[in-house]
């Protein structure tokens, strides 16, 4: 049955006034698609207004659409053909309307590029073109119409098309074909203009369309299944998606980025359905059982291991721009790609593109309907594809406010896949196998890395003690440095503010710094309040074996008469806000390595037990180390 | 091997975990009618069997005693949450309106009602493009104003899958998961998947509906289709409109147009 058969989304564009509804509407009554009703609605419309019908009217659904006469929004109209059935997107050509054309191109499988044989190829032509282009739109088919206005001249066709397909090679695009028609007489469209131009002698735009193919769900390409929400049902885990790419397997081992854990398939499921199902293909709306109780959630990507997503934290797009306010370097904006959300950070507008003459305009900024190539940075790692590969990973809106702001395609350009880095850590037992292992430069140095994290309120006496330990060690030959809020905020965190979004940031990245440190064989000493523990227990994770929590200990009141900063005295009168042990709460440790009590002990006692416990800590054993690791390192 | 059914439950499927995942509370406007049954049937197959948010219809009191008789069956069937939204009567609705318009209305002004009582930040809607030109502008995902006024001119962009779920306080998202579907689909699953359906769709003598409405603005058309393939049959060959019988739509040129932007379905 023909009317079951697949239909094909057909996006039309161009300029304004260059007669795409006329086109639309001279389409629906060539193919006998009119809706009885309708017609007779439209033409009652016109006889009570006094105007000549249009083709266009069948369009024109809204009243203020009439007044305008111009096409406000993405309107879809379906017609068939002997082949098959067609929906239509008419998208509107007026530039500020860029938002809808977009929400309407992305549904097209092929596009009709109409040019006004009178005005020839303007602006939005060319607009219009290269979103087709950023869309990843491959049929396009061009239609020079009006020809009945240039009195169906040959030559003004033949000049016409060699500018249309210079500018479309300009950004790699080949039409289909080129057609000369005159939509309000229908010629070249269903029928053959013989008599008008009988020059012509390629396809009607009717035969061109049917020559098209919907496009096919990616069911070759590598398996790639976003998991869209978790449902726990009569004690069964649902894992919820959409197949994207590929095909799942009963059985199959997947690997879901970014976390890099991997489950095995238990079962396939759908509702109602009769039999067990063995397989999933793109396009197909499942749930996954699991063998592994892992952690799965939304935005995670399942994959087979083998072929897994890159994992990256920058990558290059091209984005078409939609929002009032312009898109700046070093703007934080929200993006969604695929099920999964990510906040990223503009590093660089590497080019604004003209969409004119193609060529590179030098900006800071990014307008409305503009489009560029931009380099986002995000903080987490991000499971994504090119888009060339992949469609469906390959892609990203833009979200700021509420609002869709723009929208881009990922380039394959400068993508550094850090899967790797996740793998390393996971081996980190087999550590001592890599060539240079920490015991090697602990052998080096005579001692181990550490990371030493001082944490207390304001005025505890962290600073001060931490400047002395570094100074007693140093002076015992010990490879070692301070991290405190002054060369830090200094340099590696100059970007941060003080919200509690900030401090939080400010610390990860303390405990970041001081595990490199450690692990490069340096004691690390942090001073840093670090009243949360959750903070703490990020440092805790990232310092790994090397990371020695120190509590130094003072009570409120001590803290408050030492006042070192004169900061409690601002906090009590409210002129810093969330002031630890003021207006924000500290959490003291649950289990640190060592306590030392700054308000019963003096302050070289405590230097000499912190000393003494980092010196045990990291020379502790070492002989025994430098015995096992002479061969190796020798060797 | 999927074929063209499947490619569309498959997309309404994904609409619906989107809306279940994104917003709460979430609610559906069940008219009992073949689409939003149909579309019953989708969220059971979204979520295994269940549904998980309340089904409401809004009541005028004037359906056909059929829809009533299905109603209460199909709650007893399935088993689900249901409630019954009475809607204001038609003296409170705007008078300048044309009067079968101003019934329709009616159920606009239920709607706000119960979306200012029950503080739903979305509502499941089961309308298709294909049933009339304004619907046609629709998005999947489409918000309304405090009031539920539709600002078509300025809608959200809606590409990609990425469908606008944020919204600033007061304002809540009408969600279109069979948007995409025409009424031959419809009908060509409704028989493929078993769904049940009100039995006044079928001709009885020479008469049927093919859109259900309230009584008193709802006429049925002429027809012999008494099985859904020969409903399917009809449809592949008919010309008239699926709304011709539903008399708001001809009350003048602009009379839906102006019951959207006000809120109506």
């Amino acid at each position: 049955m023909s009317d079951q058969a697949q239909k094909l989304g057909v996006v039309i564009v161009g300029h304004v006034d260059h007669g795409k509804s006329t086109l639309i509407g001279r389409l629906l009554h060539d193919t006998g698609s009119f809706m009885e009703g309708k017609l007779e609605e439209l033409k009652a419309v016109c006889a009570r207004r006094n105007v000549e019908f249009e083709w266009s009217f069948l369009l024109d659904a809204f009243q203020a659409e009439r007044d305008q006469a111009i096409t406000i929004d993405t309107t879809q109209i379906w017609f068939k053909t002997k082949k098959r059935n067609y929906v239509i997107i008419d998208a509107p050509g007026h530039r500020e309307f860029l938002k809808n054309m977009v929400s309407g191109a992305a549904f097209a499988d092929a596009a009709i590029l109409v040019v006004d044989a009178k005005e020839g190829v303007r602006e939005q032509t060319k607009r219009h073109a290269y979103l087709l282009h950023l869309l990843g739109l491959q049929q396009i088919t061009v239609v020079i119409n009006k020809m009945d206005m240039v009195g169906y001249a040959e030559e003004r066709f033949k000049e016409l098309s060699k500018e249309i397909t210079a500018y479309l090679k300009g950004i790699g695009v080949t039409p289909h074909s080129i057609i000369p028609i005159a939509a309000r007489h229908g010629d070249n469209i269903a029928h053959k203009a013989d008599k008008a131009m009988p020059w012509f002698k390629g396809l009607t735009l009717l035969e061109t369309l049917d020559v098209f193919e919907p496009i096919a769900a990616p069911v070759d390409r590598p398996l790639r299944f976003p998991v869209q929400d978790v449902y726990r049902y009569d004690e069964i885990r649902y894992i919820a998606g959409r197949v994207e790419a590929g095909k799942i397997r009963k059985g199959d081992v997947l690997t879901f980025s970014p976390s890099n854990r991997t489950a095995k398939v238990v079962s396939i499921e759908k509702w109602g359905s009769k039999h067990d199902i063995l397989s999933a293909q793109a396009g197909e709306s499942i749930g996954v059982t699991l063998d592994q109780p892992i952690f799965v959630a939304r935005g995670d990507i399942a994959s087979l291991s083998d072929k897994a997503p890159v994992l990256v934290n920058a990558f290059r797009a091209n984005v078409f721009w939609l929002g009032k306010k312009p898109l700046k370097v070093g703007s934080h904006y929200k993006i969604k790609l695929s099920t999964y959300e990510a906040t990223v950070t503009v590093q660089s507008i590497d080019r604004v593109i003209s969409t004119d003459d193609l060529s590179r305009v030098e900006k800071d900024s990014v307008d409305i309907n503009e489009m560029a190539e931009i380099t986002f940075h995000s903080r987490e790692l991000l499971a994504l594809d090119p888009y060339q590969e992949n469609a469906k990973l390959g892609r990203i809106v833009i979200v700021e406010n509420h609002d869709v702001v723009g929208g881009g395609i990922i380039s394959s350009e400068g993508l550094h896949d850090m899967r790797h880095v996740l793998h390393r850590t996971q081996d980190n037992l087999h550590a001592v196998d890599h060539l240079l292992a920490p015991a090697a430069r602990a052998v080096r140095n005579g001692h181990r890395g550490a990371v030493i994290w001082l944490t207390g309120l304001s005025g505890a006496g962290k600073s001060t003690l931490a400047m002395r330990v570094e100074h007693a060690l140093f002076s015992r030959g010990i490879q070692t440095y301070v991290l405190d809020g002054d060369n830090v905020r200094k340099g590696l965190c100059s970007d941060l503010s003080f919200t509690a979004e900030a401090r939080t940031e400010n610390i990860r990245r303390v405990g970041e710094v001081a595990a490199l440190m450690a692990d490069a064989g340096l004691v690390a000493i942090t001073a840093f309040i670090s009243p949360f523990r959750s903070d703490r227990r990020r440092a805790r994770d990232a310092g790994g074996q090397a990371f020695h929590e120190i509590y130094v200990k003072a009570d409120l009141q001590t803290c408050e008469k030492r006042d070192p900063k004169g900061l409690y005295k601002k906090a009590r009168k409210g002129e810093i806000k969330e002031f630890t042990g003021i207006s924000s709460p500290y959490e003291p440790p649950e289990a640190p390595e060592l306590v030392v009590d700054t308000t019963t002990h003096g302050i070289d006692a405590c230097v000499e037990m912190i000393t003494e416990y980092i010196i045990k800590t990291i020379r502790g054993d070492l002989r025994q180390n430098v015995s096992s690791l002479a061969g190796k390192v020798s060797a | 091997m999927q074929d063209y059914l499947d490619d569309l439950e498959s997309r309404s499927i994904y609409i619906l975990r989107e809306a279940y995942n994104r917003i709460k509370p979430l609610g559906m406007l069940w008219s009992i009618g073949k689409d939003s049954t149909a579309l019953l049937w989708l969220i059971r197959k979204a979520f295994f069997g269940r549904i998980p948010f309340p089904m409401i219809q809004l009541d005028t009191q004037m359906e056909l005693p059929e829809v009533y008789e299905f109603r209460d069956m199909l709650i007893k069937k399935w088993g689900f949450e249901f409630h019954a939204e009475m809607c204001p009567p038609e003296e409170e609705m705007d008078q300048t309106l044309p009067p079968a318009t101003r019934a329709a209305s009616r159920k606009t002004q239920g709607l706000k009602n119960l979306i200012t009582r029950d503080k739903y930040k979305g509502i499941i809607v089961g309308i298709r493009r294909d049933e009339q030109a304004m619907r046609a502008k629709e998005r999947v995902f489409s918000p309304r104003s405090f009031d539920g006024a539709w600002d078509y001119k300025d809608q959200p962009a809606e590409f990609w899958d990425q469908y606008k779920t944020e919204f600033p306080e007061g304002t809540h998202v009408r969600i279109h998961p069979i948007l995409h579907w025409r009424e031959i689909d419809i009908w060509r699953y409704t028989l493929r998947e078993n769904i049940p359906y009100v039995p006044l769709y079928l001709a009885k003598n020479g008469l049927r509906y093919r859109s259900l409405g309230e009584k008193n603005i709802t006429t049925p058309i002429q027809s012999n289709a008494s099985t859904l393939e020969e409903i399917i049959a009809e449809l592949e060959t008919t010309k008239a409109s699926e709304r011709a019988g539903r008399t708001m739509d001809h009350d003048s040129e602009d009379s839906f147009e102006r019951l959207r932007r006000s809120g109506y379905m």
